[in-house]
């Protein structure tokens, strides 16, 4: 990997500058490496290593908002193998089919076929990943864009994503790398240790793995997790939680925070918006709490489809009941995007009435989020009820924490503080 | 057996007549064939060599003629080499022009329709297998267009229902497929859609019908009955029968008819 730090505009925004605008966890407009490409790998080139000069990186700063980096993406008809690494969870069958045992669909997939998330593909009766170090979108944002509001605040996470996604979100912002193949957009090589280093170049001192859904470039995250460890640089994953409950331990092991969409609270809602199920995903939160992760999650609050007094009061009650009232939980404002360009962006109040619900449940953090400038977007100690995190947008205005204690009472606040 | 079929089809003199109620000169034919699984149960070469011959004695030029398919490398592993020259018939995966920038949409569906298709065709000539599909049942004319799109693997839950009938909606889709013609020279009754030797037999025929829903409720059959010959359970029984044929039949799509009352078949 070849990079030029020097090429980069050095400028690093001050958090909550610019950016405000796009939502949580969006893919900023500028990205450089988004959109549909005609470059495609050749199958017949499968597995053979190929020697193209590595691919040099040259970043910019958005107009005025968080540096993208524009990685030089790779040419039409790539004969790069670099990228295909074999799958960590999967089963051989009779007669060259495998069984995908990353995530609860299972696919079975014959041979030169891929599963449903675009970016694994069995080939004689192995499985690869084939987007392994595919980096197609790399950006600088805060880390309350991801959003985590108790982990780290304040500080930038340096955010990348593959393509490919397990679930096809109807409201999905990212659809055009999460909805498509890796040969289908441009993309560039990464690996591990690159990644970590610019992460620390540009003093991040995490990694995002967002976007799209890391859950599809599992076997990158782990790796660049550990190379970014041994930097001390932490890893974040922004995921759907729709993953199997083994490789979920695995990961468990070696990142540092999981923020999960709980894209709503019923199945018929995981079904037919979300394409996916929705017991899966509530069990990964379990399972990442026993484990100690620490845990945020979002529901994107989309009128008319799941935004219930009954939909907001189970969800609630389920994270109190099953994950603790310590939990934070984001809800956030839904634009019309992808599929639902038919419904109109979330009305405040209908936000304001998710929240009063949650917070009537005894949930201790509840936050609105997409809406620059609201209250609840600011943490209140649960105590005495004192700003002791205030926010406009994704920064950070004032902090009166203490060794992750409230300044004013004394009272612990949980989360992972510098 | 080409020429007997689409004389049959289009109740025509000669084949050459058919052929010219099939395209108009003029236009830009192209030939969706069927090459995810190499050679062995993919559309033959020869076959759509034979049929750009009949196009040409229509009136179709060469360069006036695509064959096309998902990818480069599928086409190249069924036999057709992947050429582009301005004159010549040009063979070219979607890879090669890419897909369009914004999403068609209908029902479930919601794709990126390949360049090939929107921007060079102006007839498509579907060019099928007859084979088994381990999680569609089967696949023939109206999965075919799957390879249309950037998305596929997005469609293959609930046994690609309704998927494959909402992606034949689209307009690009429906108002483009002129003639759906299934290569049945060798057919899988079982282990699709990759080759599985010893699941093919030598059918020898084709399959032609201007209803593609028509077309694979009669192969699906054909395919129903081998499977018993062999002592097979039928898809049915397994859990699998193509639901997508009937859906495409349905009221709110109406892409043809998959009731064998209305199905006439004619055997040349």
């Amino acid at each position: 990997m070849s990079l030029h730090p020097g090429k980069f505009k050095t400028h690093f925004p001050t958090p909550g500058v610019s950016g405000e605008h796009e939502p949580a966890d969006a893919l900023p407009r500028d990205s450089m490496l988004s959109g549909i490409a005609a470059a495609e790998h050749d199958r017949r080139s499968f597995l053979k290593l190929a020697s193209l000069p590595c691919l040099a990186a040259c970043a910019s700063c958005c107009g005025g908002g968080w540096p993208a980096f524009a990685l030089n993406a790779a040419g039409p008809a790539s004969e790069d193998a670099r990228y295909i690494v074999e799958a960590e969870f999967y089963e051989k069958l009779p007669f060259k089919k495998t069984r995908c045992k990353l995530c609860p669909r299972e696919c079975v997939i014959d041979d030169r076929e891929r599963g449903y998330c675009g970016v694994r593909e069995n080939h004689g009766g192995s499985y690869y990943t084939l987007v392994h170090s595919r980096v197609c979108a790399a950006h600088i944002d805060p880390i309350e864009k991801k959003p985590l509001f108790h982990f780290y605040p304040g500080t930038l996470a340096f955010s990348v994503a593959t393509a490919g996604c397990n679930v096809n979100c109807k409201m999905c912002q990212n659809w055009d790398i999460s909805q498509s193949r890796p040969e289908q957009v441009r993309s560039s090589y990464l690996p591990p240790k690159d990644l970590a280093n610019l992460a620390q170049q540009y003093r991040c001192p995490a990694i995002a793995y967002t976007y799209s859904e890391p859950v599809v470039f599992y076997e990158y995250v782990r790796d660049a997790a550990d190379a970014g460890h041994a930097l001390g640089i932490k890893s974040l994953v922004v995921t759907g939680g729709y993953i199997q409950q083994d490789p979920l331990k695995k990961l468990c092991q070696g990142v540092d925070a999981i923020k999960v969409d709980l894209k709503g609270f019923s199945e018929k809602y995981y079904k037919e918006v979300v394409n996916g199920e929705l017991k899966p995903v509530l069990d990964t939160l379990v399972t990442m709490r026993k484990l100690g992760m620490w845990t945020e999650i979002v529901s994107l609050v989309v009128p008319t489809l799941n935004d219930s007094d009954g939909e907001f009061r189970g969800l609630a009650q389920w994270v109190k009941n099953n994950l603790g009232v310590d939990v934070p939980v984001h809800f956030t404002r839904f634009h019309p995007e992808y599929l639902l360009k038919n419904l109109p962006p979330t009305p405040l109040e209908t936000l304001e009435r998710a929240k009063a619900i949650a917070d009537a449940e005894g949930l201790h953090y509840v936050y609105l989020g997409n809406i620059p400038g609201h209250p609840a977007e600011n943490t209140y100690c649960p105590k005495c009820g004192r700003v002791v995190i205030a926010r406009i947008g994704f920064t950070v205005q004032e902090m009166h924490l203490r060794k992750g204690k409230c300044d004013y009472c004394q009272t612990a606040i949980p989360g992972v503080w510098q | 057996m080409l020429d007997r079929t689409v004389q049959a089809l289009y109740a025509s003199d000669t084949p050459l007549a058919a052929w010219k109620k099939v395209v108009r000169p003029g236009e830009v034919v192209g030939l969706k064939v069927n090459c995810l699984a190499g050679r062995g149960i993919s559309t033959t070469v020869v076959l759509a060599e034979l049929i750009c011959d009949r196009l040409q004695e229509a009136g179709i030029p060469k360069k006036n003629i695509v064959i096309w398919d998902r990818l480069n490398s599928d086409l190249e592993s069924a036999g057709f080499k992947v050429a582009s020259r301005a004159e010549r018939i040009r063979y070219i995966g979607n890879d090669t022009l890419g897909y369009e920038d914004d999403l068609s949409v209908y029902g479930s569906v919601g794709s990126l329709l390949s360049k090939t298709l929107t921007q060079v065709c102006d007839v498509v000539i579907n060019l099928p297998v007859l084979k088994d599909h381990g999680i569609a049942g089967v696949t023939m004319a109206l999965k075919n267009l799957f390879g249309a799109i950037h998305n596929p693997n997005k469609y293959h839950p609930n046994l690609c229902n309704p998927y494959v009938a909402d992606l034949n909606m689209l307009p690009a889709v429906r108002q483009k497929v002129r003639l759906n013609l299934c290569d049945a020279i060798t057919a899988q009754y079982e282990g699709g859609p990759s080759f599985m030797p010893q699941w093919t037999w030598k059918y020898n025929g084709l399959l032609a019908s201007l209803d593609p829903v028509a077309l694979d409720h009669t192969g699906w059959q054909i395919l129903e009955q081998k499977r018993a010959e062999k002592g097979m359970k039928s898809l049915q029984d397994l859990g699998r029968a193509p639901s997508y044929i009937a859906t495409a039949a349905d009221a709110q799509h109406r892409l043809g008819t998959n009731n064998p009352e209305q199905i006439e078949v004619v055997t040349v």
